[in-house]
């Protein structure tokens, strides 16, 4: 599951960030947005594995770790969904097209799909977390011979807050994908599921014994996913999460995110459960 | 009534009990179809019903005053709704509506009620079972109380 630096090119010095040319910002919901980011330079994209990350930084301003969002299958461009939160983001929220952005990376660890072949698949997200597990659903999909039932269950605060509306809905069409939303609370208009995240996870079908959980959004939530998976009999080696906390240099170097032995930028963002089961619930340092 | 006595039977929230007592119980049911957007119940009114939902979803509001009626929770296949029979003064917390077509299984309240005062052994093992009930909308409550995925979060 570790991605050492050998998926970063030999020649680029992951300190320093490549230009980026933003092609399209996309309003997602009242703080969410998509970045549709094209090199400046010719040499492409750089290929990544679903749940790895870049750190963008906006000129003047700061740098700041996003996961990539959009599609492997289509490298040609650098997908990221950010949720505006503080001086960076506020600012990349402000960028369109022929705004120009430095990116380092890709950095980190993926998203356990080769793992899944096999088995089945379920997938918890709750708000701006399913950006990050988008690479992972499209890959599977894509695959999707390759493994067993697929689930993919999302939480989001109301239902104006719900990522990639459109998107959820084709891959609801697809017979062969549970996909599953809820929201905490909502008005009259919305005719869906209401409630907490994890109500989904006992209606969902898969096979407890056989199965590969991903699951990423705020840690709480996390908490109480996993704490359900475990209810339902799943196994904690099989349980996969996604740490996003706070980093600077994200190639192990600074210290910034590390708890212990592990650096969250290089040994993360995504780790095996029962490997940091005891980072699980400590603040930050 | 053999009908509702195979669904009780089959339902995971009666597991383990008796047949005499599934009897007992399936005497105060009878099956309901609510159409889409009819009212199952409203907040305050007496509450003389519990339901096992079969088909379709219903969703729990309260009056959000300024923002009109919010929706809470929804209650789908499979669930239980309502608690309030049991509990005095028998008056719903919550008001509910039916958002698609509905089927129910309703248990009448007050005949349960009855039932459980002549028999306690069926009153102790109604009231463990919705005690896990409410436990568990205890714990989701709290989690949408933590509001997660909030500005703050
Ligand atoms: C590996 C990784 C992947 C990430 N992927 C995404 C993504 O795909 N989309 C996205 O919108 N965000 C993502 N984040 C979070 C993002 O990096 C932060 O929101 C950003 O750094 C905030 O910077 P800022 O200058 O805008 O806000 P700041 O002024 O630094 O902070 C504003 C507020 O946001 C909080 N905050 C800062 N960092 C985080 C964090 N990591 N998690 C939760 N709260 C934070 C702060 O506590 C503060 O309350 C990711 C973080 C990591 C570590």
């Amino acid at each position: 599951m570790r991605k050492e630096s050998h998926l970063v090119e030999e020649t680029v010095d992951p300190m320093v960030p490549r230009p980026f040319v933003v092609r399209e910002s996309r309003e997602e919901t009242r703080d969410a947005f998509t970045l549709t980011l094209e090199p400046q330079e010719a040499n492409g994209a750089p290929a990544f594995e679903p749940g790895q990350f870049n750190m963008i930084y906006v000129f003047g301003v700061g740098e700041v770790p996003v996961s990539i969002s959009g599609d492997p299958r289509q490298p040609e461009v650098l997908v990221h969904t950010v949720r505006a939160v503080g001086g960076v983001t506020r600012a990349l929220q402000k960028l369109g097209p022929g705004d120009i952005v430095g990116v380092r990376g890709p950095f980190g660890s993926a998203w356990p799909v080769d793992k899944a072949k096999g088995k089945d698949v379920v997938i918890v997200t709750g708000g701006i977390g399913l950006a990050p597990l988008r690479p992972a659903v499209c890959q599977i999909l894509g695959q999707r011979e390759k493994i067993g039932k697929f689930a993919l269950l999302y939480g989001a605060r109301t239902p104006k807050d719900i990522l990639y509306r459109e998107q959820l809905g084709q891959w609801r069409s697809n017979l062969d994908l549970q996909v599953r939303v809820t929201v905490d609370n909502a008005t009259r208009d919305w005719y869906g599921t209401v409630g907490v995240v994890t109500i989904l996870i006992h209606k969902a079908r898969f096979d407890p014994a056989n199965t590969i959980a991903m699951v990423c959004g705020p840690e709480i939530m996390m908490r109480f996913v996993v704490q359900e998976l475990i209810k339902e009999r799943m196994r904690e080696q099989d349980i996969y999460i996604s740490m996003e906390r706070n980093m600077k240099c994200a190639v192990g170097f600074c210290g910034h995110c590390q708890y212990g032995p592990n650096f969250i930028c290089k040994d993360g963002p995504v780790f095996r459960f029962s490997d940091v089961r005891h980072l699980f619930g400590l603040r930050e340092i | 009534m053999e009908k509702i006595k195979d669904l009780l039977m089959q339902h995971p929230f009666f597991k383990g009990l008796p047949k005499e007592r599934l009897d007992l119980l399936a005497g105060c049911g009878s099956n309901i179809h609510f159409k889409k957007g009819e009212c199952i119940f409203k907040m305050g009114e007496e509450s003389n019903h519990f339901y096992i939902v079969r088909k379709g979803r219903v969703s729990l509001e309260m009056d959000g005053a300024q923002h009109g009626p919010i929706r809470v929770q929804t209650i789908e296949e499979g669930d239980i709704l309502g608690w309030s029979w049991l509990i005095p003064p028998h008056k719903w917390s919550f008001t509910a509506f039916a958002v698609e077509d509905v089927n129910v299984t309703a248990l009448d309240g007050q005949c349960l009620r009855r039932k459980c005062e002549e028999d306690h052994d069926l009153g102790y093992e109604l009231l463990k079972r919705f005690s896990a009930v409410l436990a568990k909308r205890l714990e989701w409550t709290r989690m949408q109380l933590l509001d997660v995925y909030g500005a703050n979060a």
